[in-house]
């Protein structure tokens, strides 16, 4: 009951508060409360003084004072720890469910901070140096396909004797993007042409076509590296009879009864696929994509399986 | 837990327990040093620590010892001692952090237990470096294993910045007065005067160098041999022993005729005895006192701090004038039957003679026949007064003064022995006089008709050095005495008068400051009511943490803000006024365009704002007027204007 309190309280206090850009510890963002050890530290004073009045103890008096005052200026120097941070989230790259996320955090600081603590369902330990952007991981199990967000984290620290808890709540508009779990391996779906079952040839990709202009994006085996060694720029060679093998991929062809089940299969194909230098096309019944190939086009894919059926409300939390 | 850590923990708590040494028992040293020696052993090693039920074991046996040791569990010695063992202990169950914030808390502790035993400068110091080791290694237990010359500057600060807090905090809490319960008796156990003298017990005293008091003259000092510090009086003896006895107490201390008043301030150090101490004859004190009939001036209660009072005796007086004749009784009492020759002596002395007669025929008598002044006095027979003044004629002030007194009132003369401490070294560094308990003294008190109670000093009949110069004077050379007492080399001297000095200051400032003295110094800066005592402490407190937040955020505030930026700003806030605010990812120059285009009015000047802006601002260094321009633009950029 008293928990379930407080949660509510803690809920209602640090509300969300999603934000996007850098954020800036300012005063108002860092709260302060003693540890169990401060109050240890508490208790132990007052025994302290009471000995120090009734034994007459003048440099007992200064000890505790000492002491005292230590602990207080412990909590400014918590405070300095965090003060004034700026952090930014930066880029996720997508995963496959199942695999870990890495969210990457930009944090800048212009004074060195020490024992700071990341802290979502896993918690990260870092220190930071003096003016230089720092960037911290902070990796997040992916279990369902979609969006995966960080979620509300924590930052704080109790640096440095421990006596209190400083921290802060970032809860960044950053998300990862899950692709689903590919399943063990399946074999491609039949072709579009009857005669082409089961012999896709892939002979034809030695008919060299030429080259263009390095996309991001681009297969890197496709890269000319002798003609880069050379000293040209960046470019990609290009084949003439890749155009000819397409194959389309359809929800409907995947034989698994559920629908991640399915979305797990396509999955599977798209990458197979994409490893055979197929040009393919998906079709999903909400949306359908015209047969292509290369890093780019498989992303897509893969975002679009990724994000199938679900809506564009927030993503889910960790 | 870390390797290093368990070493730094491990010095901590050696730093903390070491001066206890020299007053724990010998087996609970020598288990503590074992205790201490086993984790560093294993943390070496790499091995894990010993089970728990050993642990259990130990502690158990520990405790068992200690009970039969002190017969308590409680107390000082007891205490101190179940602390050590407790944090020697604990070190051998280091296995969370948790485990050593209690330990590093246990090390606090016992520091202020070192406290009970030593409050000297020396002691202060040590017990800050402790701290700083303790500090250091609390600052390592919450970082990760960074480099020691960070923790240590992270420590080092801690504890500078805590310095000036806790002087105002010294000098403005509030202080309360006395013991909040009662101390336990053995809280301070000193030597000093006691309320009985028997032969050789001054002459112990004489043998230590502990300070009895220091005496600060505020006018010029008075002569030596009238520095007669009164003490315990004593009126009863057994044959061999001086007691104070039963006093009938039916007069108060008067004193007449009194000329030559002197005023001074006395630090007693504590004894845990009852007398304080002042020059024959006092006449007030500043403390609380009780007035004996016999001018013993008493504490309330034993003293377990360091006192400091002023006094005002008189030097020439005339005291108890009219004594009543219960008392001069008292003065008379000799136990029947022994010491047959002193008191055919003292009968004879009478036969032929008025009172004055008869005692400065028993000055002359220890002149003259050959009376030695030594610490090694033989011991006396079961007539000791007859074996003291016939038989071996050699002794200390207590012999002089007890055989004296005892042919007084064999005489027919009230007399009585006073103890108390005769001189007193002068240390020039300090302007004070400082009483040692090797200036325990005893000389006796005679009742004459028309002169009241009359002090006389039958050691300075036998050797006047005593009273004019100091013991050692008056000791023969080979004489085992404390160091200070005897002649040390005059740079040894000097060293050791500087150094009392600083001691002198260091208690009188330091370790007096108590709540008397807290409320003459608040009296004296006006801040005479406790309100305005804590209100400028937290005022005082808050001004310098609030200064050291300041020092501390100074590179994380700034507070000059660059002027180009503010105009952009400006700029920015002109322009979301008349509803096209900067989104937050845009940087000036796309801003700037889509803000020509909603306002193609504007372009011109919203372009050269932003042009410049990102000229000043991102590009090489401008000349001067740039800037006054750039900012004359912003300030006369008007977008309501439509």
């Amino acid at each position: 009951m008293r928990s379930a309190l407080k949660l509510r309280l803690s809920k209602w206090l640090f509300r969300p508060k999603i934000e996007h850009g850098s954020i800036v510890l300012t005063q108002r963002r860092i709260f302060i409360l003693p540890t169990r050890q401060g109050l240890a530290l508490v208790l132990l004073l007052i025994v302290m003084l009471l000995g120090d009045i009734n034994y007459s103890l003048s440099l007992g008096y200064m000890l505790t004072f000492l002491l005292a005052m230590m602990s207080v200026l412990s909590m400014l120097h918590a405070f300095r720890n965090l003060a004034q941070l700026e952090i930014s989230a930066g880029r996720v790259e997508p995963v496959f469910s199942g695999e870990t996320a890495r969210f990457l955090l930009h944090f800048n600081s212009k004074i060195p901070r020490y024992q700071l603590v990341l802290q979502g369902r896993d918690s990260v330990c870092f220190d930071l140096p003096a003016g230089r952007n720092s960037e911290i991981i902070y990796p997040a199990l992916a279990t369902k396909r979609g969006r995966l967000s960080a979620g509300r984290l924590t930052l704080y620290t109790e640096f440095p004797l421990g006596l209190f808890h400083a921290w802060c709540y970032l809860h960044f508009d950053t998300w990862a993007l899950i692709y689903p779990n590919p399943c063990a391996s399946a074999p491609l779906p039949i072709g579009e042409t009857p005669d082409s079952t089961g012999k896709r040839s892939v002979t034809g990709d030695d008919d060299f076509a030429g080259l263009r202009n390095y996309v991001s994006g681009d297969a890197l085996p496709r890269i000319a590296w002798k003609a880069y060694a050379r000293g040209h720029a960046l470019q990609v060679k290009q084949f003439a009879t890749q155009l000819g093998e397409e194959i389309v991929l359809r929800l409907t062809d995947a034989p698994e009864p559920g629908l991640e089940g399915k979305l797990s299969r396509m999955t599977r194909w798209v990458l197979d696929a994409e490893r055979q230098g197929l040009r393919y096309g998906l079709n999903l019944p909400d949306s359908e994509l015209n047969a292509g190939n290369g890093t780019a086009h498989r992303d897509e894919c893969l975002r679009r399986l990724a994000l199938y059926g679900l809506s564009d409300a927030s993503p889910n939390p960790p | 837990m870390n390797k290093q850590l368990i070493y730094g923990l491990l010095l901590s708590v050696v730093m903390v327990i070491a001066p206890h040494v020299i007053h724990l028992p010998l087996w609970v040293s020598a288990l503590s040093a074992c205790l201490l020696a086993w984790p560093a052993y294993l943390a070496a090693r790499g091995e894990p620590l010993p089970s728990h039920w050993l642990l259990i074991a130990i502690s158990i046996a520990a405790t068992g010892g200690i009970l039969i040791e002190y017969h308590s569990l409680f107390g000082r010695e007891a205490g101190v001692t179940l602390l050590i063992v407790l944090s020697t202990l604990k070190l051998m169950e280091l296995k969370t952090k948790r485990d050593a914030m209690a330990l590093i808390y246990l090390c606090c502790f016992i520091i202020i237990t070192n406290f009970l035993y030593s409050q000297s400068l020396v002691t202060g110091l040590y017990m800050l470096a402790c701290l700083l080791i303790i500090s250091q290694v609390w600052v390592q237990l919450h970082m990760y294993p960074g480099p020691f010359k960070t923790r240590l500057k992270i420590a080092c600060t801690l504890l500078l910045q805590a310095i000036p807090l806790t002087v105002i905090l010294f000098v403005l809490f509030p202080r309360l007065p006395g013991p909040l319960w009662g101390l336990p008796q053995d809280a301070f156990s000193r030597s000093g005067l006691d309320d009985m003298m028997s032969p050789g017990s001054l002459g112990r005293l004489a043998l230590s160098d502990a300070v009895a008091f220091r005496v600060a003259y505020p006018g010029p000092p008075p002569r030596r041999d009238q520095m007669y510090w009164r003490g315990p009086v004593l009126w009863n003896f057994d044959g061999r022993t001086w007691t104070q006895g039963k006093s009938v107490q039916i007069f108060s201390a008067q004193l007449s005729d009194t000329t030559q008043p002197i005023s001074y301030n006395v630090t007693l150090e504590a004894d845990n005895k009852i007398w304080l101490f002042a020059l024959d004859m006092p006449d007030s004190l500043s403390i609380p006192y009780r007035r004996m009939n016999d001018a013993q001036l008493l504490n309330p209660e034993p003293v377990t701090t360091r006192l400091r009072y002023q006094a005002r005796s008189y030097l020439s007086y005339h005291a108890n004038l009219l004594e009543s004749a219960a008392q001069l009784q008292r003065a008379l009492q000799l136990p029947a039957g022994f010491n047959p020759k002193s008191r055919r002596l003292a009968a004879n002395w009478r036969a032929n003679g008025s009172d004055s007669r008869i005692i400065s025929s028993a000055l002359g008598f220890f002149n003259r026949q050959n009376f030695h002044y030594t610490l090694d006095a033989p011991p006396l027979g079961l007539n000791g007064i007859d074996d003291f003044l016939f038989t071996t004629r050699a002794g200390f002030c207590e012999h002089y003064a007890s055989g004296f007194v005892f042919l007084m009132r064999a005489a027919g003369i009230p007399a009585r022995v006073v103890t108390g401490y005769q001189g007193g070294e002068y240390n020039a560094f300090g302007n004070y006089y400082i009483v040692r308990q090797s200036d325990a003294h005893a000389w006796a008190e005679v009742w004459l008709q028309d002169r009241g109670w009359l002090r006389i000093d039958p050691t300075a009949a036998i050797a006047p050095e005593r009273v004019e110069q100091n013991l050692s004077a008056a000791l023969p050379d080979n004489t085992v005495l404390p160091f200070m007492a005897r002649n040390p080399p005059q740079w040894l001297r000097e060293l050791s008068l500087n150094w009392d000095a600083i001691s002198y200051q260091w208690n009188s400032f330091v370790i007096g400051y108590d709540n008397e003295r807290q409320f003459a110094f608040m009296n004296r800066l006006g801040l005479a009511s406790v309100r305005w005592q804590a209100l400028s402490m937290m005022t005082g407190i808050a001004l310098i943490i609030g200064l050291f937040a300041l020092y501390m955020l100074r590179h994380l505030i700034s507070l000059k803000q660059d002027k180009t930026q503010a105009a952009w700003l400006k700029f920015c806030r002109k322009l979301a006024r008349s509803g096209l605010p900067r989104l937050p990812y845009e940087g000036p120059q796309a801003y700037a365009i889509r803000v020509c285009i909603a306002r193609p009015d504007l372009a011109v000047s919203i372009k050269t704002i932003a042009n410049r802006y990102i000229a000043l601002r991102y590009g090489i260094p401008q000349p001067e007027n740039t800037q006054r321009d750039f900012l004359q633009l912003v300030a006369q950029f008007r977008p309501s204007a439509n």
